[in-house]
């Protein structure tokens, strides 16, 4: 199996604070990886590391996507590469049609990766299509991005983009936080079906209900900005009973 | 969204300097001598071949301009301009009159070429001509007076729009040519007296366009008039003056450029609109004109009296602005609602820059019963620009039942630059029900870092986020100016972040 993801020993820092004190993870093609860990424990800078948020300062190790310095990529262009976070609390862009950004991004990416652009019939195909699979109403496209979506139509906002975009490697982060359990369910769904041998998760979470939906093939906990153990999908469940605070302590 | 796509594409081949109208063109041309006096309105006048009236109207105004002062009251900051510096009057040569577009200057016609206005109706008529009944609706026809400095130099579809009874063409022959209506008609909306720059105006201007529209006509095609200054140290003072007999209905746009220089340009126009009795007049302007370099320097002054007079019943007018350029925008197009039941609208998206500044917004006056206006204003402020929205709107005491929806939408971009917003709003009525909203809001870094993490670059995230932020006021644009309004937006945003 082919490593898609390789993080190693990165320190990042915010302002003067460490948070991340050295990571190391490795995430191969077709994996599922679920992170877990307190709230604090760099999570989501790793998230946000990986897709290129500015405002972190990498000062030590290394991020390898299929083999290439991610970190020497400006972010539109890791996004061209394959590179998708899903977020937590996806931003609302008022008077931008859904459908006009999803074309404007899914064809910006394409241009990048030196690609034909969808034409406007192609595409149209195209989305109806995966927004079908998803049972995305074509009413939620016609709707600014996001603006006044319900947390659910958010996120499954988020999952649409992942399928059209056909990303090799998919971030979630924090996927559950503000869904009822039937959403959770449907957003749920729709990451499992777009579950691939080509095509890794890492889903980040601080809870074991979202692994109850998504099965991960690793799961990793991490606490003050390290990966202090691997386990299987039972390491979950254990952490669920016995809590993070053995984990304080290491 | 394929015209932000376009947009991005142009924006990436030009740098923050680069005005894309900035070139001068080298003709001759016949300038009155610098500075101003009776004389030099006489000479304009003599220049014009103006009958008698139109002489003795001017020279009221510019005695009356002498007695005045210039108004300091705007958010904005220039040093004292020398009204005896300046040229008054610019025509290009040969300036004989011209009968057919193949008698004007092959420059001339370059530079209009330059700028994408087709003046030649005849490339209009090449390749397949639509037949009657089946209009190709991508060719619609837009009928052009272009104004280049001081003077008209060509009127496009003038048989056309005869035939339909419409009567389009420069105010200086319709001064000659229908003086019972320009003197009817003209000063009655923006008097002589009006303001500082107005006076100016009604003194010496030179040219500007003309438009009747008679009793039940709908204008056959767009209305449009490009305003052009090329010489140097020149004021352009043009004159428009639009009527809409009773049920009819016109839809005008005007658009401007001039050349990058080093030195300000003064730009006092006057555009004057009379609507009567269930006629309705729309107004774009899409205005470009050059806003200075990315130092402050250079820049057209931009001061302009813009009125609307729904005079009759049931009338409506609706100003529509797109606003670019300039070093200085001082313009309030404004609506005064005479007529019962009279309807006036406001659109605007104001975008400043680098060190531009902006005063501009709106009145509307409801003079006459359940009168309504709109008000939609959205300001874009980035670089070390400052944009203010002024506004006033009132009630007269017998304007009972009259209402106004106001939304002023402010978005800064970076944190150099200030947004500001001055509403007066007067009822003197009880049954007056007025709306003011008004919002400011930053570009997110998170919104950015969205669009970005999905595959956009940083300008073409921003280009989205602004053309969202002004699609209610685009989607009030003839569809061709609306794509060009549209690339014009984010040509001019580009180098405001990162």
């Amino acid at each position: 199996m082919m490593a898609l993801l390789e993080v190693k020993d990165l320190k990042v820092r915010v302002e003067e604070r460490e948070i991340l004190h050295g990571l190391t993870l490795t995430v191969n093609e077709g994996e599922v990886h679920a992170i877990m860990g307190p709230n604090g424990s760099g999570k989501s800078t790793l998230s946000h590391v990986i897709a290129g948020k500015p405002g972190y300062e990498v000062t030590d190790g290394q991020i390898l996507f299929k083999g290439e310095d991610l970190l020497e990529m400006a972010p539109e262009e890791r996004a061209a590469k394959g590179v998708f976070l899903a977020f937590q609390y996806p931003v609302e862009i008022p008077g931008v049609a859904t459908m006009n950004f999803l074309r404007t991004a899914l064809n910006a990416q394409r241009k990048a990766r030196g690609e034909d652009e969808y034409s406007t019939p192609d595409f149209l195909k195209k989305v109806r299509e995966v927004s079908k699979s998803l049972n995305i109403p074509q009413d939620m496209l016609k709707r600014g991005v996001n603006v006044g979506f319900s947390g659910g139509e958010k996120k499954r906002n988020e999952v649409l983009q992942m399928a059209l975009f056909e990303p090799s490697l998919c971030i979630l982060d924090e996927m559950d936080s503000g869904l009822d359990i039937d959403a959770l369910r449907i957003a749920a769904d729709g990451v499992n079906a777009l579950r691939s041998p080509k095509r890794a998760m890492v889903v980040i979470t601080h809870y074991q209900r979202l692994l109850n939906y998504i099965v991960p093939d690793v799961v990793h906990v991490m606490s003050r900005g390290r990966v202090v153990k691997s386990g299987g999908k039972e390491l979950a469940l254990e952490l669920e009973a016995s809590g993070y605070a053995q984990f304080e302590a290491a | 969204m394929p015209a932000v796509q376009e947009t991005v594409e142009r924006v990436k081949r030009i740098d923050v300097d680069q005005y894309r109208y900035g070139f001068e063109t080298l003709i001759d041309s016949e300038k009155a001598p610098k500075g101003l006096s009776e004389e030099i309105v006489k000479f304009i006048s003599q220049k014009k071949n103006e009958p008698d009236w139109m002489l003795q109207w001017r020279l009221e105004a510019y005695r009356r301009w002498l007695t005045m002062q210039e108004p300091t009251w705007a958010r904005v900051d220039y040093p004292r301009i020398d009204f005896q510096d300046l040229y008054y009057y610019a025509a290009p040569k040969p300036k004989k009159t011209v009968s057919s577009l193949d008698e004007i200057d092959p420059e001339i016609l370059k530079t209009y070429e330059k700028l994408g206005i087709p003046l030649r109706e005849v490339a209009m008529l090449e390749g397949v001509e639509p037949k009657v009944g089946e209009e190709d609706p991508a060719r619609r026809k837009i009928a052009v007076d272009a104004v280049f400095d001081s003077v008209s130099v060509a009127t496009t579809f003038k048989a056309e729009l005869k035939k339909a009874g419409v009567i389009f063409m420069p105010i200086s022959e319709a001064i000659r040519e229908h003086p019972e209506l320009v003197q009817k008609y003209l000063g009655s909306v923006v008097p002589t007296s009006d303001n500082f720059y107005a006076t100016l105006n009604s003194a010496v201007f030179s040219d500007g366009s003309f438009v009747y529209v008679p009793p039940g006509v709908r204008c056959p095609m767009e209305l449009s008039t490009y305003f052009r200054i090329n010489e140097r140290n020149t004021g352009q003072f043009e004159r428009t003056l639009i009527i809409a007999d009773k049920g009819s209905y016109v839809s005008y746009l005007e658009g401007c450029t001039a050349p990058q220089r080093d030195e300000n340009q003064l730009h006092a126009a006057v555009v004057e609109l009379v609507a009567h009795d269930d006629a309705e007049i729309k107004y774009s302007t899409v205005q470009n004109w050059y806003p200075g370099n990315s130092e402050g320097k250079g820049g057209i002054y931009n001061f302009v009296t813009k009125r609307g007079d729904c005079r009759g019943a049931n009338s409506k007018i609706s100003w529509t602005q797109v606003e670019t350029g300039s070093a200085i925008t001082w313009k309030y197009p404004s609506c005064i609602l005479r007529g019962d039941n009279s309807r006036g609208e406001f659109y605007s998206i104001a975008i400043s820059n680098g060190f531009q500044q902006v005063d501009s917004g709106t009145k509307m006056i409801h003079l006459g019963k359940n009168t309504s206006s709109r008000i939609i204003s959205k300001g874009i402020a980035a670089g070390k620009s400052q944009n203010t929205y002024r506004g006033l709107v009132t009630a007269h005491r017998k304007a009972t039942g009259a209402r106004n929806f106001t939304a002023c939408d402010s978005l800064l971009i970076g944190d150099k630059c200030g947004a500001h917003t001055v509403p007066y709003i007067e009822a003197k009525n009880s049954s007056a029900t007025f709306e003011h909203e008004a919002t400011t809001s930053k570009i997110s870094e998170d919104v950015l870092f969205y669009c970005i993490q999905r595959g956009l670059s940083q300008e073409e995230a921003v280009g989205l986020v602004v053309n969202g932020f002004v699609k209610d006021v685009l989607q009030q644009l003839p569809m061709e100016f609306a794509v060009e309004a549209q690339k014009l937006i984010s040509i001019s945003l580009e180098g405001s972040v990162g």
